[in-house]
């Protein structure tokens, strides 16, 4: 019909055209080109409408990613060897000699349902045992800025500590969060965020867990929380170029018999005694990042310098050698540790980073039965610097070289080398700041 | 301690009391979408550009800032196409503001209105920085906002619909003063059909179909992977026998790669906006056509 009318209207266009109708076939023409525009949308739009959506069973299953890590390491002191006046702490360093797979990391999420997500992150070990890293659900609708979070996740204190270890800037974590965190504060419970409905960043959030993390002692006879933790962060843009991320934490638990082995004592047995210490342990953290780069566009250089300062305070009983003596009386504590790191990006794909690492074992309170036993005192100031190169051909590819100067033992300096590769396959998710 | 966090939180109570704005609220990921819903939205809306053009679209850090911007945003307009998902996830996520969830009426993708190009028929990272859904950079062909302008108008008066009216008079200014200046373009841009062009990211298939330049080639030997002088001088060997007119790359990218290769073969760099804001003269969405096209035509001479 329409077609029909064209070929009447063509066939009718050249027997009376005049000088008028020059006027008409521009309007023609016109309305022809707005009729093909129609077309092409609307063809653009059944194209669009066409596309299939994803289908088959696999199509609802979680996201998968897999982190390849390995080191080569070489030094001169045994790693095993705390660092000096930190004998009490934790000395998990992640690393060893020669050619080692470090953990490998298998991360699976998803959205749960319209209410919930989940993820979990499998630590598979070198050795060949497996643990449960990460395994938490978080909602999703509960609006007005909160974010609840329930199961197994890092802790949300400080800056570093829920960073997952394949985006660690170093091999290695600061000695701040070895000796304090035994790496990284791990718990089990609940954690709540509040984001404020301002136009910079105001985050609070409170975290209730059983204490499984050191320096909780993951209590199973108590019904109770074993820790809490608190933290506010704030942060801007300064301009296009900078950004920042500042923030305070604190930390609380009680730790019951925990068992501290091969402490040196004022008798210098040889391999030193055994320790357990009973108490109140508290923390309080600060934090800082800042974020350069020029116009905002990381493309070919960029700079980032941050900052974490922890203090803790212990007081309670000690047990002087459980396995001899086992003497117990006061003990009370303060001790704090710090880091700065700068990472600069000097040309796309590659950068370099220095860290200054140091702690402070503090002086100890010793109760008068004690006193002749345990070190009050190591007058000792732990330190370390390192130097990392990183070269990452993509996002999901990194080989680092790192050189560290390791005065955290007294008497033992030790100069050590490693390198690096961690690669992510599979699913690679958003990197927070 | 507990005074820090008790001064926060009146700090942060006193922020939720202010009266809240009657403007739509929206956050765009790109400049280019920003510039979009300003022109169909007009004073009725707030909008938040959360990236400017001289920041790799594709390396954009979940900065603090963004996550305060979407946490009150209504309306969040992005390219999609994964072209985001190294950052609005965490976004999302930690704004915890489920009215711009994916999939909620708040969460816009303009990839979803338009043909996309490039889809690739096999996914492997070998390939390099592949994008399932296709090629992402969909603003560059002007008459992509057609359809996308329709789909985010409607939209708008979704989300708005006291101003429901408002957004579709602008709509049908905007449709009739683009497809004016499609027009435009396409006649200036003429000369610029067939001929054969470097590109330094493989950022422009959507300015290809529309202008009809040749791509005869990338400066990266896979997408998102920096060029290597060996690969650059098997492209420069290759340029012998198929010569290009000019190299083109954007605004945020690295100049040494094109400016290398265009100094050996004897071509101009073109350096093109590639969004809103990229170069002085793109300044708004008009802005940023003119300044491409005379750009390109500059490079001819």
């Amino acid at each position: 019909m329409f077609k029909h009318n064209a070929i009447f209207l063509a066939l009718l266009v050249p027997v009376t055209a005049s000088a008028t109708d020059d006027i008409d076939l521009r309007n023609l023409r016109e309305q022809v080109q707005q009729l093909e525009q129609r077309v092409q949308r609307t063809e653009s739009n059944a194209a669009v409408a066409n596309r299939p959506a994803a289908a088959g069973a696999n199509a609802f299953n979680p996201a998968i990613s897999l982190v390849l890590q390995g080191t080569y390491g070489k030094f001169d002191q045994d790693p095993a060897i705390p660092s000096t006046g930190f004998a009490m702490s934790p000395n998990n360093n992640g690393y060893s000699r020669s050619f080692s797979l470090n953990e490998s990391e298998l991360g699976l999420s998803a959205n749960i349902d319209p209410q919930f997500s989940g993820v979990a992150t499998i630590s598979l070990a070198p050795e060949g045992s497996s643990s449960v890293e990460n395994a938490y659900v978080q909602t999703t609708s509960l609006g007005n800025g909160l974010n609840l979070k329930m199961g197994r996740f890092f802790s949300g204190l400080g800056y570093l500590n829920d960073v997952h270890a394949h985006a660690w800037d170093f091999v290695d974590q600061p000695l701040v969060y070895r000796t304090f965190w035994d790496k990284q504060l791990g718990e089990d419970g609940l954690q709540l965020k509040w984001l404020a409905p301002a136009d910079i960043f105001i985050e609070l959030g409170a975290e209730l867990g059983r204490g499984r993390g050191y320096p909780g002692t993951d209590r199973q006879d108590n019904n109770g929380a074993g820790a809490e933790a608190l933290f506010a962060h704030l942060g801007d843009d300064i301009g296009a170029s900078s950004s920042w991320r500042a923030g305070v934490s604190m930390h609380q638990t009680k730790r019951v018999n925990a068992v501290s082995n091969n402490v040196p004592d004022l008798h210098a047995t040889a391999g030193g005694v055994s320790n357990s210490f009973s108490g109140d342990s508290k923390t309080t953290g600060l934090d800082f990042i800042w974020k350069y780069a020029p116009n905002g566009n990381t493309t070919v250089t960029s700079f980032k310098l941050q900052g974490e300062y922890f203090q803790r305070t212990e007081n309670g009983l000690l047990t002087y050698d459980t396995a001899g003596a086992a003497i117990t009386d006061s003990y009370s504590v303060s001790q704090s540790g710090w880091y700065a790191q700068g990472v600069y990006q000097f040309m796309p794909h590659w950068r370099a980073g220095l860290r200054y690492d140091q702690l402070n074992s503090g002086n100890a309170e010793v109760g008068t039965t004690n006193a002749a036993n345990v070190i009050s005192n190591y007058t000792y100031t732990p330190t370390r610097y390192t130097l990392m190169f990183d070269y990452s051909p993509s996002e999901f590819s990194r080989l680092r070289l790192q050189l560290a100067q390791d005065k955290s033992r007294a008497g033992l300096s030790d100069n050590q080398l490693f390198v690096q590769y961690i690669m992510s396959l599979g699913a690679h998710g958003a990197h927070q700041f | 301690m507990h005074t820090l966090l008790k001064t926060l939180l009146i700090f942060s109570l006193a922020a939720v009391a202010l009266p809240a704005k009657a403007a739509l609220n929206i956050f765009a990921c790109e400049p280019e979408w920003a510039a979009l819903a300003q022109e169909l939205a007009g004073d009725k809306a707030s909008i938040y550009a959360a990236t400017n053009a001289l920041q790799d679209p594709h390396r954009v850090e979940a900065r603090p800032s963004l996550i305060a911007k979407a946490r009150r945003a209504q309306l969040v307009v992005c390219t999609g196409a994964e072209l985001e998902m190294g950052w609005l996830p965490v976004i999302l996520r930690e704004s915890a503001n489920p009215d711009i969830a994916t999939g909620k009426p708040g969460y816009f993708e303009a990839t979803h209105y338009v043909q996309m190009l490039e889809v690739p028929s096999r996914l492997d990272r070998a390939d390099g920085d592949v994008h399932a859904a296709g090629n992402p950079h969909i603003q560059l062909d002007a008459r992509n906002y057609l359809p996308i302008a329709q789909a985010l108008s409607a939209r708008m008066s979704e989300l708005d619909p006291a101003n429901a009216a408002f957004y579709a008079k602008r709509l049908q200014d905007f449709e009739t003063s683009w497809q004016a200046a499609i027009k435009r373009w396409e006649a200036q841009a003429a000369p610029l059909r067939g001929i054969p062009v470097l590109v330094q990211h493989r950022a422009y298939p959507y300015l290809e179909a529309w202008l009809g330049f040749k791509q005869i080639g990338e400066l990266e030997p896979k997408p998102g992977m920096e060029p290597s002088a060996a690969y650059l001088g098997k492209l420069l060997a290759q340029l012998q026998a198929t010569p290009a007119r000019m190299v083109i790359r954007s605004a945020y990218q690295d100049a040494k790669p094109s400016e290398w290769i265009a100094e050996r073969a004897h071509i101009p760099t073109v350096e093109l906006p590639f969004s809103v804001g990229g170069t002085e003269t793109a300044k708004n969405l008009y802005g940023l056509f003119d300044d491409t096209i005379t750009r390109l035509l500059q490079g001819l001479k």
